[in-house]
């Protein structure tokens, strides 16, 4: 019987360049496997691999060396510790994310959450070629969230309390676009500088800030044989609901505009970005 | 500086660095009564920056911060809660 790689490619096999071997790639969400599924990782790894192995520049680990014959033993192995395969090919991929506000003193926004958000709701489906999601906490954008073509980045929107300052000046010092300053004991907010990193609400010492989480979404990124920033086409989106319908336009325009084998930006270059851009402004208004 | 509160003590974390800068203001937090108030001279970077969001997560309250003009700054905490 004839191979069906392009069902195994889908199926998270990657052919490699020996004869009959296959890198496999599993599922992962924002970055986190379980101790359970690592373990699995690992079982399998010496069962069937070389004993190793390999975690990817989009947070997924592959394990090389399955052989051809093994694939169905390997699944039903991986399937006993939370493992299922993940995916290649033109589809929507691993959706990355840093470990967010759970965790790291910077976080804004839960990335992991969202990230499983997200898996749950596109994860693997079909589309004229690969599609990536990226989700980063905050403006120190660790998870490089412009590289993706669709990329969230959390963020925060403050307001400065005056009942509550006491005019200490941190959030002064800690701003680092310049949209703060101190004089006489009154902050004086220029809110058009402001990028929403929270450093000013995360400094303060007497909650003089009031925050609104929420997100910042870039489009278009690229990082392989081409390179493109994502760009930044509507404002701070404070509402889940509506960042989830955003996402929704943009995966749809993606998917009734594209040619096969085309990516994100060069469709909307094709298409034409004032297209693009009203489509998503629309839905930002709506 | 800070002329209109009461200090009952005053530390100096100059000369440490993060994060035993904090510990040393934790401790001598410790060593007072409920509504004292403690004064810290503190450098500028990351301590300023850090300090005093680090004390007020320990739930006492920051009254003052003043630029010192000379690299340092001077905290002005009170106790809250034994």
């Amino acid at each position: 019987m004839a191979t069906d790689y392009a069902t195994l490619k889908k199926g998270g096999w990657m052919r490699q360049k020996q004869k009959n071997n296959f890198s496999l790639r599993v599922r992962v969400v924002g970055g986190n496997l379980t101790a359970t599924q690592l373990a699995k990782i690992a079982e399998v790894a010496d069962k069937y691999g070389e004993g190793y192995a390999h975690l990817t520049s989009r947070q997924s680990v592959e394990i090389p060396f399955i052989k051809l014959e093994n694939v169905e033993d390997v699944k039903a192995a991986l399937a006993e510790g939370g493992v299922e395969p993940g995916v290649c090919g033109p589809r929507v991929r691993t959706i990355t994310a840093c470990q967010g506000e759970a965790v790291c003193p910077s976080g804004c926004i839960d990335t992991y959450a969202l990230a499983k958000e997200l898996d749950d709701r596109y994860f693997a489906r079909e589309l004229p070629h690969k599609f990536k999601f990226g989700v980063t906490g905050c403006q120190n954008n660790c998870l490089k969230a412009e590289e993706n073509d669709v990329g969230i980045k959390g963020a925060i929107k403050v307001k400065w309390l005056e009942d509550k300052c006491i005019g200490c000046g941190l959030c002064a010092k800690t701003c680092r676009k310049g949209a703060i300053k101190v004089e006489n004991k009154k902050v004086i907010f220029d809110e058009s500088q402001c990028n929403f990193c929270g450093r000013c609400y995360k400094s303060c010492p007497t909650d003089a800030w009031e925050d609104t989480h929420g997100y910042i979404v870039s489009f278009g990124g690229l990082f392989g044989n081409n390179i493109n920033k994502g760009e930044t086409i509507i404002p701070f989106i404070e509402d889940k609901q509506k960042l989830l319908d955003i996402c929704d336009a943009a995966i749809t325009f993606f998917a009734e505009n594209a040619n096969p084998g085309e990516r994100f930006k060069y469709t909307i270059d094709r298409i034409g970005r004032d297209v693009f851009a009203k489509k998503i402004t629309e839905v930002y208004n709506g | 500086m800070a002329e209109e509160f009461k200090i009952d003590d005053t530390i100096d974390i100059t000369d440490v660095v993060c994060p035993t800068t904090f510990v040393k203001a934790k401790v001598a937090l410790e060593e007072l009564e409920e509504g004292q108030i403690l004064s810290i001279r503190l450098n500028d970077g990351e301590p300023v920056q850090n300090v005093p969001r680090s004390i007020k997560e320990e739930g006492h309250e920051i009254l003052k911060l003043d630029d010192n003009q000379d690299g340092t700054f001077t905290l002005i905490v009170k106790k809250v809660g034994d």
